[in-house]
């Protein structure tokens, strides 16, 4: 069995949708025979066609706003969004219409459509290509938010989420398109949207994350290891709808959250969580929440970037402060 | 100096202000009087609808309400020339072509009286349209996603979109008519030019002497027709449609028409515009020419109108008390339709509603 990166395993689970599903198509910007600026539709249109894997024109509000027309007449479209960054311009038609056609119109019309971008920073790349804003989305009702953080993860839900009757955002991790391979069977198997899932068990602190800082949280987890303690990772995966039971149970057992993101921290995705913890686990809590984010700035360009960027260091060192309050 | 490429925009209008036909070429739908009678009669159904609403609004019993006063004869010409299978997909005020599709008056009044349930349209065709669009022109772009949903499908059919003058000078618009000219989609933009975008003149929304030149940009065909004259609005319809269906390109449409009424009921049109404006354009109103060339061809008469008059007078009644005899949703509705499913961290949110409901909070 073929081992694949995360950006192949998106490859992947677009080729077998629209292998196994008519309805489904793929359009946006460089999509078609350039197969997407990071490759992610690599040979789809060679397979499927040029209107199946469609080449737009060079406008944001265009894709977006045929997506939710394609998706209401009956199709299943995965829109691209180049760059997280040139979301902005789909945000009306996303918020406006896909996330609230079917509460619109009482389920009479709905948006089954995917919104995928590269996501996040750490590629060197220029201006408006880190952005890291899922708490834009996160917070408008009728939306699914979907990061991946590893190949297996990339397919599985991606392939849930062409298959869920509503709109999804899905946000894909791009410093870790091409991280490491791990086998992935193109058996067409999604996993479930709207769970948590716990990638490593531990009882003295649990470490919540998602997105391409999963790396760094596993990286945490194994330093805190060699100084004998034992770190529990949640990757949230689909911040909403939230699965917060999976925290709360995990918080409850070792009485100590840090969360992890690289969005700015003010009003970021961490907060809903960290006010969750307060709101159903203040008394199992035997230290403050610690949030290690990226601080309430632009992200700067590259050379700066990574210390913007979450580390492993401040990942344990959050840990540390925590095990050190009680 | 070459030419590099040229272009017109054709005008079209078959009936003048008073009626007098202008052109011999009728089209064959406007040589059928029984069904030119019939367009007529819905013309003056949605007035009549139009002025309820109004009343229902200004007497506490219907929120904000966009009026269509003077729009008739451009939203039945859309509405009734389009087929069953194509799709409509309209910003807020095109009742004339949602009442011939099938919605119904209590539908248009639950939606503007606070009601989600307006918007679930029970009769076909319309029950496959789009719902209104508030968010100005941003279903221009579900028109043409709708189109290349067809397009794929290899489906005859054609998807409709309306937009006001002040809606065409929106992105959403331009991106619209740009991919349906490059991906030759089966879609009609209709630009319902009513001179004024609440408070905003036509002259001060575009430099462009028509706003159907829009369309040349975007390679599709164009025509501006006099949106008040039914059969112009119709004949340039049923050419763009059957166009469409057939692959030879989309196209815009601009009927040239004018809002008699202000914006919404929100709205006072006294602050941005004289009375003798919009008192020279009641003399070219739709209804009147249309009765004055029925009256001229025999088939209408003021017992016909007095007694139509009477019946959608009835109709309207009706609709008004389905409409106000029509109990609030549960609570739990604004729930319910998030997603297909409620899922679980949202039904905590819906169980606690509920329990505020049943203490009666």
């Amino acid at each position: 069995m073929a081992q694949i990166t995360l950006i192949e395993a998106v490859t992947q689970a677009l080729a077998y949708e629209m292998k196994h599903d008519d309805s489904v198509v793929v359009l946006g910007e460089d999509v078609g025979v350039n197969g997407g600026v990071f490759r992610a539709t690599q040979g789809l249109q060679e397979k499927f066609g040029e209107l199946r894997v469609l080449d737009t024109p060079l406008d944001e509000t265009t894709i977006a706003g045929v997506t939710v027309g394609l998706a209401v007449q009956g199709m299943k479209p995965v829109a691209e969004a180049q760059f997280e960054g040139f979301i902005y311009p789909m945000m009306e038609q996303i918020a406006c219409h896909a996330a609230r056609m079917r509460n619109r119109t009482r389920g009479r019309l709905t948006v089954p459509a995917v919104w995928r971008a590269p996501w996040g920073g750490g590629i060197r790349a220029p201006e408006h290509h880190s952005e890291a804003n899922e708490h834009l989305f996160t917070n408008i009702p009728g939306l699914r938010v979907v990061l991946p953080s590893s190949p297996a993860r990339a397919y599985g839900l991606l392939l849930a989420a062409i298959r869920d009757p509503d709109p999804v955002i899905f946000l894909e991790p791009k410093r870790i398109y091409r991280q490491y391979k791990e086998e992935v069977p193109d058996d067409g198997e999604a996993l479930p949207l709207d769970v948590c899932f716990v990638l490593r068990d531990g009882t003295d602190v649990t470490l919540v994350t998602w997105g391409a800082q999963v790396k760094e949280t596993l990286e945490a987890a194994d330093e805190l290891a060699k100084q004998g303690v034992s770190a529990e990772v949640i990757d949230v995966a689909t911040l909403t709808p939230l699965d917060f039971d999976t925290i709360a149970e995990s918080v409850q057992k070792t009485g100590r959250c840090v969360i992890v993101h690289e969005a700015p921290k003010t009003a970021g995705f961490g907060a809903e969580i960290a006010a969750r913890v307060a709101e159903e686990c203040l008394y199992d809590l035997l230290a403050p929440v610690e949030r290690v984010t990226g601080p309430d700035t632009h992200i700067p360009l590259f050379r700066l970037e990574m210390k913007y960027l979450p580390s492993t260091e401040r990942i344990v060192e959050a840990a540390e402060r925590a095990l050190a309050a009680s | 100096m070459s030419i590099a490429a040229k272009f017109e925009i054709e005008y079209l209008q078959y009936l003048d202000a008073e009626g007098k036909q202008v052109r011999k070429d009728l089209p064959a739908f406007a040589k059928d009087l029984d069904h030119m009678v019939e367009l007529y009669k819905l013309m003056m159904s949605t007035r009549v609808f139009d002025a309820k609403s109004v009343a229902l609004q200004r007497t506490g019993k219907l929120g904000t309400y966009a009026s269509c006063l003077g729009h008739e004869a451009a939203h039945v010409g859309i509405g009734s020339a389009m087929k069953p299978e194509d799709v409509l997909a309209v910003s807020y005020r095109e009742y004339g072509a949602q009442l011939y599709r099938g919605v119904q008056p209590r539908e248009v009044y639950m939606y503007w009286g606070g009601d989600e349930r307006g918007n679930d349209y029970q009769n076909e065709p319309a029950r496959h349209d789009f719902a209104w669009s508030v968010p100005i022109a941003t279903q221009c772009l579900h028109a043409a996603g709708s189109a290349l949903a067809f397009k794929i499908r290899g489906e005859k059919r054609v998807a409709v979109c309306t937009i006001g003058d002040g809606g065409s000078s929106k992105g959403d618009f331009y991106g619209a008519i740009n991919i349906a000219g490059a991906q030759n989609l089966p879609m009609v933009a209709v630009i319902v030019n009513n001179q004024w975008a609440i408070s905003v003149p036509r002259k001060i929304q575009s430099g462009a002497p028509t706003l159907a030149q829009k369309g040349i940009a975007a390679g599709l065909h164009c025509i501006q027709v006099d949106g008040n004259d039914i059969i112009a609005v119709r004949k340039a319809m049923e050419d763009a449609l059957e166009r469409a269906r057939n692959g030879e390109g989309g196209s815009v449409i601009e009927a040239v028409t004018y809002r008699l009424g202000d914006h919404t009921t929100a709205d006072d049109a006294r602050r941005y515009r004289g009375e003798q404006e919009v008192k020279d354009a009641w003399a070219k109103e739709p209804m009147k020419r249309l009765r004055a060339w029925l009256v001229d061809k025999g088939v209408w008469d003021d017992a016909k109108e007095e007694a139509w008059k009477a019946e959608c007078d009835e109709w309207m009644d009706n609709e008004v008390n389905a409409y106000l005899e029509t109990k609030t949703q549960p609570v739990t509705a604004m729930f319910d339709y998030i997603f297909a499913e409620v899922p679980a961290d949202l039904a905590k949110q819906r169980e606690y509603v509920l329990s505020l409901e049943k203490k009666g909070h």
